[in-house]
C-alpha cells in the first residue's frame, strides 16, 4: 500500500523546480505541516512565506507576489482555503487573473472526526462557480505529480484539492496516461459509465472490475479536471451506455455530479445518479468509516450500478 | 513646475461631469482623495504608460475601488486613455470603464471594489519586490470605512511582520461613510496608535494639501524596517459646500442645478489655487 500521500507528491514536485526556478513561492497558513511543505520551507526558506492563521491574507499576498512575476502556490487546508478566502480567491486571483495555485490539502472529509468545521464539501461548487478559476481533484500520487508539473507551465488561477491521506496507486510511475484537461480513461465498457474525481477514482475502478466479474462493462473516468470539464469525455463515456454514475467525495450540489448531469442532459439523455456526500454534518469517522457508511466505496459504487441496470 | 493644487481641482471637475454623464459614481469619495492620487501621481509615484511593463516601475492598488472615477480622471491626465474617452463611455452598456477598477483597463494593476483587498494585496507585491531586490515602492489607498474589515489588519500585521519599509498605505481620512458618521458606525478614533501598535511608522497630514501630502510621502520614503502609513485627514466632498462633509453625497448624482454650482466652485478654487 502507497504511504506517499498527494499533498506530499505536490512538495516534492515543487522543490525539484523551486531548486533552478527562484520564483516558485510556497505560502502556508501556518499549515506548513500539514501540507507536507515543511521540507520545502526548510530547504528555500527564501521561497517560503509563512502568513499565520489568516487565510485572507495567505490568498491575497499569494496574488500581489503573482502579479510582481512570483509563482505562488498557497497551501492551506481546503475548508479555510475555499470558503474563509472565498472572496480573495474570486477578486484577487480569478478576477484579477492572477498565476495563483490554491492548494486545498485535507479536503473532503480528510480530517474526519474533527467535524464540518474542518471539512470542504462544497469547494468544487463554490470555486468552480467563478470566473476563471480552473479545479483539479487529481486521484494518486503519480497523477498529482503530472497535474502540478502540467500548472507549473501556466499563469492562470487554479484551485487543486487533494486529500489528507495516502491514497492506492491507480497509475504506474513514469507511465502515467495524462493530457492537460482531459478525463483519463480508466477502462471502457458499454453497460455503465462511472465519472469520478479525486479519492471516489480508485473505489471506482475498483468497482467496474467487481462488475467485470459479473459480466457488466463499464467506462470508468477520472475526471480530475472537473473545471474546464472533459465534456467531449462525458458525453462519449455516457453515450456508449445504459446509465452513468458519478461519485465524489462532496456536496450533492454543485459538484462533479451536477455538472455531468448538466452535460448528459443536454447531450445524450440518460439516468444518471450522483453518489455524493450526504447534505448534512457526516457521521463521525475515519475517511474509511465514512466513505463505508454513505456507500462511497467499491461495493457500494457497484450496487448503484447493479441497481440501475436492474441486475 | 505643474501647479498640482489647481490639477487637483481641474480633474475634480472631470470627475463630476463623469458621473453626471454617466448617472453614477462615488462622488464623495472622489472629492476627498483627489488630492492623494495627484500627489501619488503626479510627485511621487513612479509610474507611467510608458513604463507600465518595467517590473522596476512603482505599484499601485486603488482598495477603495468605488472611487474609480478619481481614478480614472488621473489616469487619464496621466495618459493612459483620454479623458473625453472616459466621460462618453463611464458606466454605459458595454463599457470597459466600470465602477470599479478593471485591470483590462491600462494603468490599473488589479482589480477592487470589495474592500479590504488592497492592503493585503500590496503586502504580497511589496514582498515580491524585496525578493526581487527591486527598488519599486508599493502603494494602495484605502477609505477609512473599509478599515473595519478584518483582512486589513491581517494586512497589517504581515506588512509589519516582513517589514516591508517598500510598502506605504494611505488611508483617506474623511470620517463619513455611507450610513453616516465613521465614528457611528464604527469608530476609528484611535487610528494612529492602532497603526503604530501595529508597528507601523504612521504620519497624519492635511489630506486636501497636496503640499503636505507630496511631503509625508517624501517622509515615507526615508523610513527604514517598517511599513508607513499616511493618514490623509480630508473633507468627503472637497471643492464645494454642496457637497463638503454631507454623507448623502457618498454617491449622490449631482441635478442640473447642482451641477452648474458644482463645477463653478471648482473653478473658483482652481482659480485660486492658480493664484496662490
Amino acid at each position: 500500500m502507497n504511504k506517499i500521500p498527494n499533498r506530499q507528491a505536490i512538495c516534492d514536485v515543487l522543490m525539484e523546480h523551486a531548486k533552478e526556478d527562484k520564483d516558485i513561492i510556497v505560502l502556508c497558513s501556518d499549515s506548513r505541516g500539514s501540507a507536507s511543505m515543511t521540507p520545502f520551507a526548510d530547504t528555500y526558506p527564501e521561497q517560503f512565506v509563512e502568513t499565520g492563521i489568516a487565510e485572507q491574507n495567505l490568498v491575497s499576498i499569494s496574488a500581489g507576489l503573482a502579479k510582481c512575476g512570483k509563482k505562488p502556490y498557497a497551501a492551506s487546508p481546503a475548508c479555510f482555503l475555499s470558503t474563509r478566502s472565498y472572496e480573495q480567491a474570486k477578486i484577487d486571483c480569478a478576477y484579477s487573473n492572477t498565476n495563483v495555485k490554491l492548494i486545498g490539502i485535507s479536503g473532503g472529509i480528510s480530517y474526519g472526526a474533527l467535524g464540518m468545521s474542518h471539512h470542504s464539501a462544497q469547494d468544487i461548487a463554490a470555486m468552480s462557480a467563478i470566473p476563471n478559476m480552473r479545479v483539479y481533484l487529481p486521484s494518486d500520487r503519480f497523477q498529482t505529480r503530472c497535474l502540478i508539473e502540467a500548472l507549473l507551465k501556466d499563469e492562470k488561477p487554479a484551485y487543486i484539492r487533494v486529500g489528507r491521506n495516502p491514497v492506492e496507486d491507480i497509475y504506474e510511475e513514469g507511465h502515467v496516461p495524462f493530457e492537460m484537461n482531459k478525463a483519463t480513461v480508466l477502462c471502457e465498457g458499454t453497460d455503465a459509465a462511472i465519472i469520478a474525481c479525486g479519492e471516489m477514482v480508485k473505489p471506482s475502478y475498483d468497482a467496474a472490475k467487481l462488475l467485470k466479474e459479473e459480466g457488466i462493462s463499464v467506462t470508468v473516468l477520472d475526471m480530475y479536471c472537473v473545471k474546464p470539464l472533459d465534456k467531449e469525455a462525458v458525453i462519449k463515456a455516457a453515450s456508449n451506455a445504459k446509465v452513468v454514475v458519478t461519485a465524489e467525495e462532496h456536496s450533492p450540489f454543485g459538484g462533479l455530479g451536477s455538472m455531468v448531469s448538466q452535460v448528459v442532459s443536454e447531450n445524450c439523455p440518460k439516468k444518471v445518479v450522483n453518489l455524493a456526500l450526504p447534505d448534512s454534518p457526516v457521521i463521525t469517522g475515519t475517511s474509511k468509516q465514512v466513505f463505508d457508511h454513505y456507500g462511497l466505496n467499491a461495493q457500494g459504487i457497484a450496487d448503484t450500478v447493479k441497481k440501475l441496470l436492474g441486475r | 513646475m505643474e501647479n498640482l493644487k489647481a490639477k487637483s481641482f481641474a480633474l475634480r471637475q472631470d470627475v463630476v461631469r463623469m458621473i453626471k454623464a454617466g448617472k453614477a459614481g462615488h462622488i464623495g469619495g472622489d472629492m476627498s482623495v483627489m488630492d492623494v492620487l495627484v500627489s501619488l501621481y503626479f510627485h511621487e509615484m513612479n509610474i507611467s504608460p510608458e513604463n507600465m511593463d518595467d517590473p522596476e516601475r512603482d505599484k499601485f492598488v486603488m482598495s477603495k475601488g468605488h472611487c474609480v472615477e478619481a481614478l480614472y480622471a488621473v489616469l487619464a491626465a496621466k495618459g493612459f486613455f483620454p479623458i473625453e474617452q472616459v466621460i462618453e463611455e463611464y458606466s454605459q452598456f458595454g463599457s470597459q470603464f466600470i465602477g470599479h477598477p478593471n485591470n483590462k483597463l491600462p494603468g490599473i494593476e488589479m482589480n477592487s471594489g470589495s474592500l479590504g483587498h488592497g492592503l493585503p494585496v500590496c503586502v504580497g507585491m511589496a514582498l515580491a519586490e524585496k525578493m526581487n531586490k527591486s527598488q519599486a515602492r508599493v502603494y494602495t489607498v484605502m477609505g477609512d470605512g473599509e478599515l473595519a474589515e478584518g483582512s486589513v489588519w491581517e494586512g497589517a500585521m504581515a506588512a509589519s511582520h516582513y517589514k516591508l519599509d517598500n510598502l506605504c498605505a494611505v488611508v483617506d481620512r474623511n470620517r463619513l461613510q455611507i450610513s453616516g458618521s465613521t465614528e457611528d458606525v464604527m469608530h476609528h478614533d484611535d487610528l494612529a496608535a492602532r497603526f503604530a501598535g501595529f508597528g507601523w511608522n504612521v504620519i497624519s497630514v492635511d489630506g486636501n494639501d497636496v503640499d503636505a501630502l507630496n511631503a509625508a510621502f517624501d517622509v515615507a520614503k526615508t523610513v527604514k524596517g517598517k511599513p508607513s502609513v499616511v493618514i490623509a485627514n480630508t473633507t468627503k466632498g472637497c471643492g464645494s459646500p454642496v457637497m463638503e462633509n454631507k454623507a448623502p453625497w457618498h454617491h449622490k448624482v449631482p441635478s442640473e442645478e447642482e451641477y452648474s454650482q458644482i463645477m463653478s466652485d471648482l473653478e473658483e478654487r482652481k482659480e485660486a489655487a492658480l493664484h496662490e
